[in-house]
């Protein structure tokens, strides 16, 4: 960074180590911003729709990703740039409220972005942009509002869910599969919502990954499905009518966590000390069977002495069940999660119908399915496929398959995918603009015009003429009055979107536009960066 | 710098790079098609062997691999380019999943690949060449199912289905010579199963010394281990206790507990009560009526000494696996506590007879007759440790694809026969599709077409002719045509016995075309920086 001077030749040192800092400053500091924002924006640009391309993404330790979707892109990037690290949270927060349209936010600001510059470069003020982009929001917003359906989400054997779910995983590397595995979805989330409060628990719909096989081979299972085995091989491997104790104190005897010493000074102590030793275990198990359960799940590990006296009691057992899935089953089956062996009771234990060890491929991998659980219906999702990364994209498609359908049971209303809502919204923008007086006019068209990017760019994935096919479908809204019209990705011969069955939840389209406009609001308002000079 | 020649911000982290467009798909399919080519020379039965030879400093980096076993060479190598990465991936996969067709896949994958780079030279956008190729794989896999044939489990044509398809996986291993001597060996073994999927009944035990011919099934349990000294070396009608528990000396488990002593007596005194314990629990293993005691852990001289004296024979140090064997073997059940001799008939496990044998120098324990007579040990011998690892491989792809077909029962003819039908299929179905998909569905005929091609070339035949007259003889009717590699012609496969399992080749077509497509649909490589590591 450059010094200022006194008369005396001394230099200002107003910060720290200030000759090693970088600065910059208005004009200079907004076009670099948005310069590595819009680079961001463009990586993920040909990902959009449902021709989009996959990204390969290598991580610091040589292992391959292979995905389209926009939050794991940006995640796996490593960005550093602070401000394209905006972008990676844009996409992040889309992901954690709705779950799905994480490349179109990322896209949508990259297009306002690019909007922005050419505003600045015409000498607008960023902060009249900004207000500008603000007032359209609210104008678009409020359009989406009125052009949206509500669709009955039962009729027809959850039809419309089923669509809603392919159209999520329309652009995914599964597409192939995008009608069954969009069942798999809608019946998984079916199963665990609760359709009065209009709630799904998705904690509930655990997903389970396993190679080998192929992605036709993805089940439901209507139960939990752990990757663990019963702790002793010839332990029974199966249980139908299932008494579950779950517990999360090992079996082995007590260790305290003070610090203490037991000496022992004679051989009686010692032989006592034996004895006592032996009668922990026996204790355990006998807690156990009295209880009444005849299968314990244990969150921690087991001694051998007690696991075989496990077996012996014909008490099957699993040891180290991880947290998640304890919790998991505590919910599905009833069972309290006990703590400490003095407190199993009978009505402690949880239910099911049957448990079993079932086994995958020539490898003995063995898995427990617990199936017919008393209380909730949980369920897994069990995803196969030719090899970890296309186990690991399905899993990531699945999960925005799920989020779409939970958000349409939150709210059925829904707008038409295709770009047709951001070109209905951005033509009653168009029309809102010319009432502005101010110089915001020309932020709100340009608001418009980044609206149409989307069109555009779902076009250009499709390897369509972008511009013909935008202008085609732009008049045709306009002239007849019908906002469902958008770009006609798949070739179907139509361009009506509610024909072609392309469904977005209003909410996922909301948020997109309003994160979208509050990230570029915050980008325009920097005008100053210091950074240190390596940077 | 753009176009225009505005510096951009550098956006990734310093040594990271990011390649679009066109140069990440030739990073892919440069990657790709290199680690294909490599392993493709040992498909089918002239294919050539590689020798892995690992780097780095140390004695146990000279350990030397001869292979041709697709998994094991591509599992060895490290590669840097991603897209090789999917494609060792998917043969891994293989491996586990059906433990055959590890090479195909990869080359299939990977000539896939080789036809893909081509179409989008012509400008065919990479989202019409997938779905050109998912139709081609439909269409395949339907011709693929049609033409198999299933036969009763208990009938002697499925016998002999098997001993052919374990004959032709081994005849592209090393045993090639011996192979039908070796798929008589592996269809016995795989019987004895009786539908059972467990390989682990299956016991590959490897003695350098010998011949090749020399290895022979076994159709007791052997247990890589010696008898204790001073024990009944012959024991018949032996009832066994299998246990896994501490008789070296029993540690206090209790937290924090501490032995201070003020005298010697003392010490003699905790002395005894220690070795009363052990004696104690000697007596209540007893209680037992064993006639064999096999322990996981270490046993003491003490113990062991009284229970020789019982005239128990005593077997430690018996590793975990091999226990389990054991005890899956003879129906015992893996003891840690002795307090229910009532139980005894049940926990107890059961053979006819234990007896130490010897195979070239080594001692170890025979269990013959056992109570549960799937498990059985195929005994290896040969002339080198290389070899005996290489026929472990071998056998093991072999008994793999056995246990796959006893679940699926299904065949179909090898020889490339069942490639040859699919690419036909896939070219009949070219001629239907209107759009430039069809260019896709041809390109995916080529590639499953290149697999007896390389198969020929790798025998040294002329692989346009051979072919060709293949294609042709298909067109005639002949429905089980297929190579000859032995005198480089195109024979009948029903006469020359040459069959494979068909869930091998289904899921090498499905995780072959999966990859491909995977691979296919990437117009970005990121690579971030990587990892510092530290040199210790």
């Amino acid at each position: 960074m450059s010094l200022a001077f006194d008369d005396y030749g001394r230099p200002y040192i107003i910060l720290r180590d200030q000759g090693q800092k970088k600065r910059m400053k208005g004009l200079e500091a907004y076009k670099s911003n948005i310069l590595a924002a819009k680079a961001v924006a463009n990586t993920l640009q040909s990902s959009l729709g449902p021709k989009g391309m996959d990204k390969m993404l290598v991580s610091p330790d040589g292992d391959v990703a292979v995905t389209n979707d926009g939050a794991t892109i940006v995640e796996k990037m490593e960005i550093q740039h602070p401000t394209a690290k905006l972008l990676v949270e844009l996409s992040q927060s889309q992901d954690a409220e709705i779950g799905d349209g994480t490349t179109g936010v990322v896209v949508l600001a990259g297009k306002l972005l690019e909007q922005a510059l050419t505003l600045l470069d015409k000498g607008i003020h960023p902060l009249k942009i900004s207000d500008g982009f603000d007032r359209a929001c609210d104008v678009a917003i409020k359009h989406l509002e009125s052009i949206a359906e509500e669709i009955d989400i039962q009729a027809n054997d959850h039809e419309a869910l089923i669509q809603a779910a392919c159209t999520a995983l329309g652009s995914k590397v599964v597409s192939k599969r995008k009608r069954e595995l969009g069942k798999i979805a809608v019946t998984a989330v079916l199963d665990v919502a609760d359709l009065k409060r209009k709630d799904v628990n998705l904690d509930l719909i655990k997903i389970q990954t396993k190679t080998g096989g192929s992605v036709e081979d993805t089940r439901l299972i209507s139960g939990i499905l752990i990757d663990k085995d019963m702790s002793h091989p010839q332990m029974q491997k199966e249980v139908t009518d299932a008494k579950i104790c779950l517990l999360t104190c090992p079996f082995e005897p007590p260790k305290p966590k003070t610090k203490h010493n037991i000496n022992i000074s004679n051989a009686e102590d010692y032989k006592k000390l034996y004895q006592q030793e032996q009668q922990y275990f026996i204790d355990m198990v006998k807690l156990v069977k009295d209880s009444g359960a005849n299968i314990a799940l244990c969150q921690w590990g087991f001694d051998d002495e007690a696991n075989h006296l496990l077996l012996q009691n014909d008490l099957p057992a699993v040891r180290w069940v991880s947290g998640t899935d304890v919790e998991l089953i505590a919910m599905a089956t009833g069972a309290r999660i006990i703590p400490r062996f003095q407190e199993i009771t009978p009505e402690k234990l949880g239910k099911a119908g049957s448990i079993k060890e079932v086994q995958f491929g020539t490898s003995n991998e063995r898995m427990l399915v617990i199936e017919n659980c008393q209380c909730t219906k949980a369920v897994t999702i069990l995803i196969r496929g030719g090899s970890q990364m296309i186990v690991d994209e399905a899993k990531r498609s699945i999960h925005d398959a799920i989020c779409v359908i939970r958000n349409l049971i939150k709210d059925n209303r829904i707008v038409y995918g295709g770009g047709s809502a951001e070109l209905a919204c951005a033509l009653q923008v168009l029309q809102y603009a010319d009432e502005v007086s101010s110089v915001e006019q020309y932020a709100v068209r340009s608001f418009a015009d980044a609206l149409e990017g989307i069109p555009n760019c779902l076009a250009d994935n499709c390897g369509l003429n972008p511009i013909t096919s935008v202008a085609q479908a732009k008049s045709r809204q306009l002239t007849e009055k019908n906002p469902r019209i958008g770009i006609d990705c798949m070739e179907l011969g139509t361009s009506d979107m509610k024909e072609q069955k392309i469904y977005e939840t209003l909410s996922s389209k909301k948020q997109q536009i309003q994160l979208a406009t509050q990230v570029v609001k915050m980008i325009l308002k920097i005008d100053d960066v210091i950074a240190p000079d390596d940077y | 710098m753009d176009i225009v020649g505005n510096v951009l911000p550098q956006v990734l982290k310093d040594e990271a790079t990011e390649d679009k467009g066109e140069m990440a798909r030739l990073q892919s399919f440069v990657g790709a098609i290199a680690v294909a080519d490599l392993v493709k020379t040992t498909l089918g039965p002239k294919g050539m062997d590689k020798i892995l030879k690992p780097t780095g400093p140390g004695q146990e980096m000279t350990h030397i691999t001869v292979t041709n076993d697709g998994a094991t060479i591509l599992k060895s190598m490290y590669v840097e380019n991603p897209a090789a990465k999917i494609l060792i991936e998917i043969s891994k996969t293989q491996d586990e999943e059906v433990g055959d067709g590890t090479t195909t896949v990869a080359v299939l994958a990977g000539e896939l690949l080789r036809e893909g780079e081509k179409l989008i030279q012509k400008r065919i956008h990479p989202q019409h060449v997938i779905a050109g190729w998912r139709i081609a794989r439909d269409v395949a896999l339907k011709r693929l199912r049609d033409i198999s044939s299933e036969n009763d489990i208990n009938s002697q044509e499925f016998h002999d289905d098997l001993v052919k398809i374990a004959r032709t996986t081994l005849s592209s291993k090393l045993i090639t010579s011996d192979r039908d001597y070796f798929a008589d060996l592996c269809v016995n073994a795989v019987l004895r199963l009786k539908g059972s999927s467990n390989l682990d009944y299956i016991q590959i035990i490897k003695l350098p010394g010998g011949t090749i011919r020399d290895s022979y099934l076994d159709d007791g349990f052997i247990l890589k281990k010696q008898i204790t000294i001073g024990c009944k070396r012959r024991i018949e009608n032996a009832k066994i206790l299998v246990a896994n528990t501490a008789m070296d000396y029993d540690k206090i488990k209790i937290y924090g507990t501490k032995v201070k002593v003020n005298s010697m007596d003392k010490v003699a005194e905790i002395e005894a009560a220690e070795k009363e314990k052990m004696k104690h629990k000697v007596d209540k293993i007893l209680k037992y009526q064993p006639t064999v005691f096999v322990n996981r852990q270490l046993i003491y001289n003490y113990p062991e000494q009284l229970l020789a004296d019982s005239g128990i024979t005593v077997i430690e140090h018996a590793d975990f696996e091999g226990m389990e064997r054991v005890a899956a073997a003879t129906g015992a059940e893996i003891l840690s506590t002795f307090d229910a001799p009532e139980r005894a008939a049940q926990v107890l496990g059961h053979c006819d007879l234990i007896e130490e044998i010897m195979i070239g120098e080594e001692k170890m324990i025979k269990f013959s007759g056992c109570k549960k007579n799937e498990a059985c040990t195929i005994v290896l011998r040969g002339a080198s440790t290389h070899i005996l690892d290489e026929v472990d491989r071998s056998i093991h792809d072999a008994l793999c694809v056995l246990i796959t077909t006893v679940k699926n029962k299904r065949v179909v003819w090898g020889g490339g026969n069942s490639e040859m039908q699919m690419a036909a299929a896939c070219e009949e179905e070219a001629k239907k599709v209107q759009g430039k998909q069809a260019f896709a569905i041809e390109a995916f005929a080529r590639a499953l077409r290149q697999i007896p091609t390389i198969i020929c070339d790798n025998g040294g035949y002329d692989s346009a002719e051979l072919i060709q007259n293949f294609k042709v003889e298909l067109q005639k009717g002949n429905q089980n045509c297929g190579l000859n590699m032995t005198d480089g012609t195109i024979g009948s496969m029903s006469e020359l016995g040459v069959k494979e399992c068909l869930r091998v080749k289904e899921q090498a077509l499905m995780a072959a075309s999966e990859a491909a497509e995977l691979i296919m649909r990437v117009d970005d490589i990121v690579k971030c920086a990587p990892r510092k590591r530290e040199r210790a």
